[in-house]
């Protein structure tokens, strides 16, 4: 009798490890077809990056694990409970566990940047206003902004400033799952690296599950454990991180390698 | 002509359905905000500051409307009525129709010119830029955040501004009256005071908190539901107004008809 071995594609993996799974998930809007049977896992602990060309439908999957989009076939685990049949409040308690970091950082503007920062302690945890401003500031400096970035609205900050806030924000309460979208797309190569960095430490010493997408392949590189490429709707190789370049598969290669030519055609007019 | 009549039950069909649907998602809107209201948290603070902008910013342009309105009304009155009763007929024409009718739909329509559109764009302008799908991944019930504090804000704030549309109203017919057609200012009060009644008061607050309720209602609905970008935002504003303006008109007519129709 030998132990089950762990499996080195987790979209087929069914252990028990996995803390959150999709299985045949599909999603369309009218009659485009975005996912199409997309199933992956990523286990606990464990840092997934989802990498695809623009339009893939990357955003639309981490929507439909939150909630926020409903998927119209497929299943999606989370600690084992189906998300797709659970009810309002059970979504809503799940969601306490979970933070998310925008494409586009969708940062309130009617509040200040700490109290964005704040946002999800004050509301969602009930800490005094005054403790969380002093979370808030220290996220802050995580992410390479000074306090005084604090008392700006939203509209005053820079595209990149606005991501790092919104990054600051995802982690404020130093959830179980943290999404990423996008993390570094908008920032110049050092901040980007500690961008990557803070990540890493995420999953390293609070213990959390990750699932972040990027089109920054140093970036993938060095924050996955696990990668997936979507590709038509569907997860077309997954593997760990260090098998990338192995992957064997012509689509992953030509994207890894940012390609014109290869399997992937571009829809675009050649003049 | 099988074929004409085929296309035109089609296209009534289809008229139909997708006003039953957009019916029904707003019913489903109205009940969920509603329900939303008697279960806590209320943020007290955000209803405030929606209070302030419903109501304190909204009274210059409420106030100017009555004071025009009341002063033109005791004006063309006086025209049209008799020369032997004009001061009766004047003071009492103009306190019934602007306590029952002007004051609360003129207020009613001012304000959801000035705050439908600013709730559907605001709100709709948080849908595209996905921070109302941030505020679900926060732990906050978007409707108890949002929309909430925004229709107790209107359904509170309506009937204190159309009193003082009414007074404001009353108070154009009086200098009107007394300072162009040289009526007895005791004399147009008394007669003013003795034919206001209860009801009219009561009626026009009733009409003034539904309004209210309309108003929060269309610009919150239509901005929460918008989608596409700015192109989206501008026309959940076009629609937030122009909604609110007709089912204010409309609930106005059902409850005249319904309090003084008997
Ligand atoms: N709310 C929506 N309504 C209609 N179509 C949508 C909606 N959201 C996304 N889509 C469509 O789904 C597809 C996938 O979108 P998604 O945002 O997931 O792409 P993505 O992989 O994140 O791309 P990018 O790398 O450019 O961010 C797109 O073609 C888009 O047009
Ligand atoms: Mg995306």
């Amino acid at each position: 009798m030998t132990m089950p071995q762990p499996k080195a594609r987790p979209d087929t993996d069914t252990g028990p490890a996995a803390k959150i799974r999709l299985d045949g998930v599909t999603k369309r809007f009218g009659a485009k077809t975005v996912l199409d049977g997309l199933s992956v896992a990523v286990g606990e602990g464990q840092s997934l990056v989802i990498i695809g060309g623009s339009g893939s439908g990357k955003s639309v999957t981490l929507k439909c694990i939150l909630g926020l989009l409903r998927a119209d076939a497929g299943h999606i685990w989370v600690d084992g409970q189906d998300v797709t049949t659970m009810s309002e409040r059970e979504r809503k308690t799940m969601l306490k566990r979970f933070g998310m970091l925008f494409q586009g950082a969708a940062l309130f503007d009617s509040l200040p940047v700490w109290e964005n920062v704040a946002f999800g302690l004050i509301q969602g945890r009930g800490v005094k206003r005054r403790d969380a401003r002093d979370i808030a500031i220290d996220k802050l400096a995580r992410v390479g902004l000074a306090a005084d970035v604090g008392a700006l609205f939203p509209a005053e900050l820079s595209g990149g400033m606005q991501k790092r806030v919104g990054l600051a924000r995802a982690i404020a309460t130093e959830p179980e799952i943290i999404f990423f979208d996008e993390p570094t797309t908008g920032l110049d190569p050092i901040m980007a690296d500690v961008i990557n960095d803070l990540i890493v430490e995420c999953v390293r010493d609070l213990g959390a599950t990750t699932i972040s997408i990027t089109h920054d392949m140093a970036s993938a590189r060095k924050i996955a454990h696990t990668m997936a490429m979507i590709y038509h709707g569907r997860i077309i190789w997954s593997g760990p991180a260090a098998q990338i370049d192995q992957s064997g598969n012509d689509y992953v290669d030509q994207f890894i390698h940012g390609r014109a030519e290869g399997p992937i055609r571009m829809e675009v007019l050649k003049g | 002509m099988i074929h004409l009549l085929h296309d035109f039950l089609v296209i009534v069909g289809r008229y139909a359905i997708s006003a039953f649907a957009a019916i029904g998602r707003l019913s489903g809107f109205a009940g969920s905000a509603l329900s939303h209201i008697v279960r806590p948290p209320l943020y007290l603070g955000l209803t405030g500051r929606q209070m302030l902008s419903i109501g304190y910013f909204s009274l210059p342009v409420v106030g100017l409307t009555a004071l025009f309105t009341g002063s033109a009304l005791a004006q063309q009155v006086y025209i049209a009525s008799t020369r032997f009763n004009a001061e009766s007929a004047v003071a009492s024409v103009n306190v019934i129709a602007i306590v029952r009718e002007l004051g609360p739909v003129l207020g009613g329509l001012m304000v959801a010119g000035r705050v439908s559109s600013a709730m559907a764009a605001e709100l709709g302008t948080m849908r595209v830029t996905e921070q109302i799908d941030a505020l679900t991944t926060l732990s906050t019930d978007p409707m108890k955040y949002l929309v909430v504090p925004r229709l107790i804000a209107a359904v509170v704030t309506l009937p204190l501004l159309v009193i003082v549309a009414n007074t404001i109203g009353v108070f154009g017919g009086f200098v009107v009256a007394t300072q162009r057609l040289g009526f007895n200012a005791a004399s147009y009060l008394q007669v003013t005071v003795d034919y206001l009644e209860a009801s009219d008061v009561i009626s026009s607050l009733v009409k003034a908190a539904v309004f209210g309720l309309i108003i929060a209602m269309m610009g919150s609905y239509h901005g929460y539901h918008s989608r596409g970008g700015a192109q989206g935002v501008g026309r959940a504003t076009t629609n937030a107004v122009v909604s609110a303006f007709i089912l204010i008109l409309l609930a106005n007519l059902i409850i005249t008809v319904m309090v003084f129709g008997t």
